[in-house]
């Protein structure tokens, strides 16, 4: 009998301990029936529109506009005029104060934005509310610090705002991924249009409200929703000077193709397959946590979650003994439940995703392991899953499932360990778990990734910079150096 | 009675060897014979840059310094020669200084780039530049040596080895400047220098799957095709500057890495 079994079988608690359902109320959104495009301050009537729902109960939210070229073109309109007609010439001090109050605003709202982020995506609550939102105030907070202290950055560099900037975001984290955008772009003086995800348009349009709150001049924040095809307008037109895009590499190498020769500036923030490496030396219960926060955090739907589990061979067994039993406390269900762990998958769509690799997990040949859960009935919904007997070629060790499935592999040395994590076109975030000072900073030299975690994992903090490596995307948000894509520079 | 010349052969620069072009092909430029090289001598190229790469990131910054200002002595030595292969001696001036120039700049990057960063956490937080890798530099027509040294200096300084197609006009100047790298302590593979077609060569270097940035400086009308190649693998795509001086310059061949660690007893 292992050491885990015999504390098991000495625990306190019944083995049937529930909890009690602990919800959050939906009564702090108030959502409107239809929603229009926000442009130039004004809500816009939509000739298009389409359904939004949440994902884990496919109940109908709102009505939401399916922008067209049209409607991107009087966005780009809107955008120009507002930069040229004082935005660009205003003083950064006087930015800064906007982007303050948006902060502040955010802040005041935080519950109403947190339910409604997790009504409309499928998070769970708790971390809406402790990660999502008070990172995108802070994320306001942070650069509109920086408004007025663009000359400090960039010494003898004059920097001046680029015009009107572009912005693709996902819907893993909609409000944080509109924050990282639009907080930069106006503190270094641009105007922006910008396209929510698909499935989640609704906290980027509560958004509007804030500006509204903040008074804004209008035409400075555009948010103009819609499916890919709106977006691939703002990408082709060419009123735009700069695109900023997060999402699947896939689609990130095909506006970098469509920018060709346009001359537009350009970042990119793409997938990942993040490698979690533990070593036989690391507190072991801190990396099960680690581990299980890389990976089943937001449902996996993290472009740097830890998807590839390196495990020391000679820790493998207690590891993988730890971490399938912690598995089995994770909580799937209800996102407005505070005690949710893991909420809804985000839609049909990437629930199809995932299941497709899973079932191709299966037939390569690994070893499948899901924590007895119920799953609710209606609504999107996947167990968390462990991975065992994965080799490297799997299509589950090499491609982004975007869920909450983890591939563990092994290795024995730190040699091989860097050299399999390294073995990826991607390289956007990687962990390391040992206690050893030397070999972390070995680790974090030889790993091509632009995050990396060392005895930690998914943190992120508008000061500390964002961004991958290789076929993960180039230009950073966050920190000082998250300034840079939205400046020119008259040197 | 006078002594006849040897005259010399110009060859491609690869894996710190100076070969002929695979293809045996040669084309006529400044009045010589010159390797016209091939898409198996691109392929060969970045091979050896990639194997090249890992070391010369690796050396200390200290050292890459010392061993770029070695090579900015390897052409003052030979000015003369240079002289004759370019504009004139103020381009090979300007050429060994911009070298200086750069080579000071090894050693004080992560400085000036990077930094620790406050975050509001128990967290040790920082941020420091990285080479991008391997790189491909389509060099301009004119001039012939300041040009190339000028888009060569950025990503050699910063740790990543290049692939370079040499002015196509004039491209003694390339292979002489090979010579004077070869002698001048830079690991062989750091520095690739091709002479030839840009129409040819450009299209393959932009499609290597291996390369990880490429400099359009010389690609003229080919930018946007080049550039579309480029997003296959997510390259960075830098149009650089015939003439240009600044650490970011160097900036646009670095990825930016940030560590986290907690602090805690």
């Amino acid at each position: 009998m292992t050491e885990i079994q015999r504390k098991h079988d000495r625990a306190p608690v019944p083995k049937d301990w529930t909890y009690e359902p602990a919800p959050e109320s939906r009564d702090v959104v108030k959502l409107r029936e239809r929603y229009g495009l926000f442009i130039g301050g004004q809500w816009i009537e939509p000739s298009e529109s389409y359904e939004t729902i949440s994902p884990s109960s496919e109940e109908v939210l709102a009505i939401v506009g399916q922008g067209t070229a049209k409607d991107v073109d009087t966005a780009v309109a809107a955008a120009r005029a507002a930069f040229e007609n004082g935005w660009s010439s205003l003083p950064g001090s006087e930015r800064a104060k906007y982007l303050f109050r948006i902060a502040r605003i955010l802040q005041e709202r935080s519950r109403e934005f947190a339910v409604l982020e997790s009504l409309n995506g499928g998070k769970p609550i708790k971390e809406s509310r402790d990660v999502d939102l008070p990172l995108a105030a802070a994320h306001f907070f942070y650069y509109a610090g920086w408004a007025d202290k663009l000359e400090y950055a960039f010494p003898n560099r004059r920097p001046r705002p680029v015009g009107v900037a572009g912005q693709i975001i996902p819907w893993n984290f909609p409000l944080l991924m509109l924050s990282w955008k639009i907080a930069p772009a106006l503190a270094c003086g641009n105007t922006v249009v910008l396209k929510p995800a698909e499935t989640t348009p609704l906290t980027a349009l509560l958004f509007c409200d804030v500006l509204r709150q903040a008074e804004l001049p209008p035409g400075v924040v555009n948010i103009v929703t819609g499916d890919g095809r709106t977006g691939a307008a703002l990408v082709e037109h060419p009123g735009v000077d700069k695109i900023a895009f997060t999402g699947s590499t896939d689609v990130g190498k095909a506006i970098q193709r469509q920018l060709a020769g346009t001359g537009k500036k350009l970042t990119l923030e793409l997938g990942g397959k993040a490698a979690n490496i533990v070593f036989d030396d690391c507190a072991l219960d801190q990396a099960v946590e680690g581990i299980v926060n890389g990976i089943y955090f937001n449902q996996g739907h993290v472009c740097c979650a830890g998807s590839r589990l390196f495990a020391q061979e000679s820790i493998y067994e207690p590891l993988v003994e730890k971490l399938k039993k912690r598995l089995e406390t994770l909580r799937v269900g209800d996102p407005l439940d505070k005690n949710t762990d893991v909420g809804a998958i985000n839609s049909r769509m990437q629930l199809d995703r995932i299941k497709e690799l899973v079932a191709a997990g299966q037939e390569e040949g690994a070893e499948i392991y899901q924590p007895p859960c119920v799953l609710p009935e209606k609504g999107y919904w996947f167990a968390p899953t462990v991975f065992t007997n994965v080799a490297q070629s799997y299509r589950i060790a090499q491609e982004e499932i975007f869920g909450p499935v983890l591939s563990v592999l092994t290795f024995r040395t730190p040699e091989e360990a860097v050299e399999k994590a390294n073995n990826t076109p991607y390289g956007l975030s990687a962990g390391v778990w040992t206690e050893k000072g030397s070999r972390i900073l070995w680790m974090a030299n030889k790993l091509r990734a632009g995050v990396v975690w060392a005895n930690t994992f998914n943190r992120f903090d508008p000061t500390s910079p964002f961004g991958g490596y290789k076929e993960s995307g180039f230009g950073r948000e966050g920190g000082l150096h998250g300034l840079e894509p939205y400046l020119r520079f008259e040197e | 009675m006078t002594r006849l010349p040897v005259k010399k052969t110009y060859k491609l620069f690869i894996g710190g060897a100076f070969p002929r072009s695979e293809s045996g092909r040669t084309y006529e430029a400044d009045g010589q014979n010159v390797a016209h090289a091939s898409r198996k001598d691109v392929r060969d190229a970045v091979k050896a840059a990639r194997a090249a790469q890992p070391g010369w990131a690796a050396a200390t910054a200290y050292n890459r310094g010392q061993v770029l200002y070695r090579l900015a002595e390897m052409i003052e030595a030979r000015t003369s020669e240079f002289a004759e292969l370019c504009t004139g001696r103020e381009e090979v001036e300007r050429s060994i200084d911009r070298i200086v120039w750069y080579a000071g700049w090894a050693d004080k990057l992560p400085q000036v780039l990077g930094g620790s960063n406050p975050v509001a956490g128990p967290y040790f937080n920082f941020t420091v530049p990285e080479p991008t890798g391997v790189v491909a530099v389509l060099a301009p027509d004119e001039p012939p040596l300041l040009g190339l040294v000028t888009r060569l200096m950025p990503p050699l300084v910063g740790g990543s080895s290049v692939v370079a197609v040499a002015s196509e006009a004039h491209p003694i100047a390339a292979v002489e400047l090979a010579e004077a790298i070869a002698t001048s302590d830079v690991p062989g593979g750091v520095v690739n220098l091709l002479t030839g077609f840009r129409a040819e060569l450009g299209p393959v270097l932009a499609s290597h799957m291996d390369v990880n940035a490429i400099d359009l400086c010389g690609a003229d009308g080919q930018s946007a095709e080049l550039e579309r190649l480029s997003a296959e693998n997510v390259k960075r795509v830098v149009r650089g500057r015939a003439d240009a001086q600044s650490p970011w310059e160097i900036s646009s061949f670095l990825e930016l890495k940030t560590v986290w660690h907690p602090i805690g007893q």
